[in-house]
């Protein structure tokens, strides 16, 4: 029997996603019994006439991570959306942005501004700048366009299943890898389409270990403000956990080590805007008879837009900033 | 009507037990303000989920007002504790996104204040109509036009 095809790419992220699927250990092994990799730019030398010479519907599975951030992206996205049966959004920022989308609190001459002129520590005094196309003796260079706004997989293109996570978790790309090559042989059936696959139901909080009793917290601290108690519900000692916001599925193993959960999984079923839902959370645990104290500590949380949208500002409700 | 002819957009989150029956105390005393709010009616300030006024903003309103009982009154005994703050946070959030400080407004009214809440409404359309259209959504229609053009390109394989 010949071997189905898989297809891994790679947009605007940061390659800890590709690291992941190696994650699988031995596992690894498996997939190569069962699949040809046909495209995989980060593992293998492919080249994009590649992907292109293919038949439409040729991959099996696409497991598609980082943001749309620029015209290159975009393309791509959309050719393998063609050349795939199953385009998975593989990790946060395929799936919800993710820590790319947090450039959508600027735009993109803002962050050229900063990148090739204002930081301090550059030195450009002719202000230059890449352009888009350049003439060399051999022929005319071009670069993608870097867009304002950064969008999601299915801001883009149409998404078969979600997989969030930064990145995702070993065993559950275990899991999953195995229902797909199940479903595609015959023997097991694959989830409703544009369900978020690899994900437990309920919240982060659900997974993680700590004694959870009433919450209720008389301010913020951060985590190296103070020794947090080891056994105790992080969010109960005053430290921005993003748990009753994020949904489970990923073991909770940053509140086992005594790191608060950012949200990476992004929010449990039913919500649609997770940094809308943890501030709510937030501002109404805060302990004080005197409403107008309440505001005032609930404005200690220094970097709102960072805190409650870290992972999912592409795909909140507002999805970036009026610049 | 402006010269311009923009109508502010507002919705109005108003409590049942306080706000909402400031509402009808305004409309009962023939008190006039302005019919650029359309009133929802929730159970109590505290049940307003920023996901709410997001959506309101996102969807096309030029501006969102919340109003609950006085601290003190609530039906719920704390729920407007909760309004208390969430407001100022969701303000600081919706700051750093570009938003005005004014689109979004706070206001404790009860069921008494019908002409409190006839100057509010007033005030707050009038306030809305000075900083002018909110046009959310249309960011990105007009950056999808100009970028879809580019994207079409084939990129150099």
């Amino acid at each position: 029997m010949s071997k189905f095809k898989f297809a891994m790419y790679w947009a605007g992220s940061c390659g800890g996603c590709e690291i992941a699927l190696l994650e699988i250990k031995d596992k690894i092994i498996e997939v190569d019994q069962n699949y040809d990799v046909v495209f995989w730019p980060a593992a293998a030398d492919f080249k994009y006439k590649d992907l292109e010479a293919y038949d439409d519907g040729y991959i099996d599975v696409c497991l598609f991570n980082g943001a749309i951030r620029n015209s290159e992206n975009e393309h791509v996205a959309k050719v393998l959306r063609q050349k795939s049966k199953v385009l998975v959004a593989f990790g946060a920022c395929a799936s919800m942005g993710g820590i790319p989308g947090l450039a959508n609190v600027s735009n993109a001459q803002e962050i050229k501004d900063l990148v090739y002129t204002k930081n301090p520590s550059v030195d450009n005094p002719d202000g230059v700048y890449p352009q888009e196309k350049y003439e060399v003796p051999e022929g005319e260079l071009e670069l993608p366009h870097l867009y304002d706004t950064v969008k999601t997989l299915d801001q883009t293109v149409d998404v078969d299943y979600y997989m969030p996570g930064c990145a995702p978790e070993a065993h559950q790309i275990a899991a999953v890898l195995d229902v797909v090559t199940a479903a595609l042989k015959g023997e097991g059936e694959l989830p409703a389409k544009g369900a978020t696959i690899g994900v437990a139901p309920k919240t982060c909080c659900d997974e993680c270990e700590r004694v959870k009793e009433e919450k209720k917290i008389g301010g913020f601290k951060r985590i190296w403000e103070f020794l947090p108690d080891p056994e105790k519900c992080l969010l109960e000692q005053g430290v921005i956990c993003m748990g009753p916001a994020t949904v489970a599925g990923c073991g909770a193993r940053c509140t086992g080590v005594g790191m608060p959960c950012r949200g990476c999984y992004g929010p449990p079923e039913g919500v649609v805007d997770q940094g809308a839902k943890m501030l709510s959370t937030l501002a109404s645990i805060i302990d004080n008879p005197d409403p107008d104290e309440i505001g005032r500590i609930a404005l200690t949380v220094p970097d709102p837009v960072g805190t409650f949208y870290r992972f999912g500002l592409a795909s909140s409700l507002l999805r970036r900033a009026r610049v | 009507m402006s010269d311009n002819g923009f109508e502010p957009r507002l919705i109005g989150f108003l409590c049942r037990w306080c706000s909402y029956n400031g509402a009808d105390l305004a409309g009962t005393s023939r008190m006039k303000y302005p019919p650029n709010m359309v009133p929802i009616k929730t159970n109590c300030s505290g049940r307003v989920d920023p996901t709410h006024i997001m959506k309101a903003l996102a969807e096309g309103a030029d501006g969102v007002l919340i109003a609950g009982c006085h601290p003190g009154d609530c039906h719920y005994i704390n729920g407007n504790y909760r309004t208390a703050g969430r407001y100022p946070l969701m303000e600081k959030l919706l700051e750093q996104l570009g938003l005005e400080p004014g689109r979004v407004r706070l206001e404790w009214i009860s069921a008494a204040e019908g002409d409190k809440f006839a100057r509010v409404v007033r005030e707050f359309t009038e306030e809305i109509r000075a900083l002018g259209p909110l046009g959310w959504g249309k960011q990105f229609t007009d950056e999808s036009a100009a970028v879809a053009e580019v994207a079409q390109e084939a990129v150099p394989v």
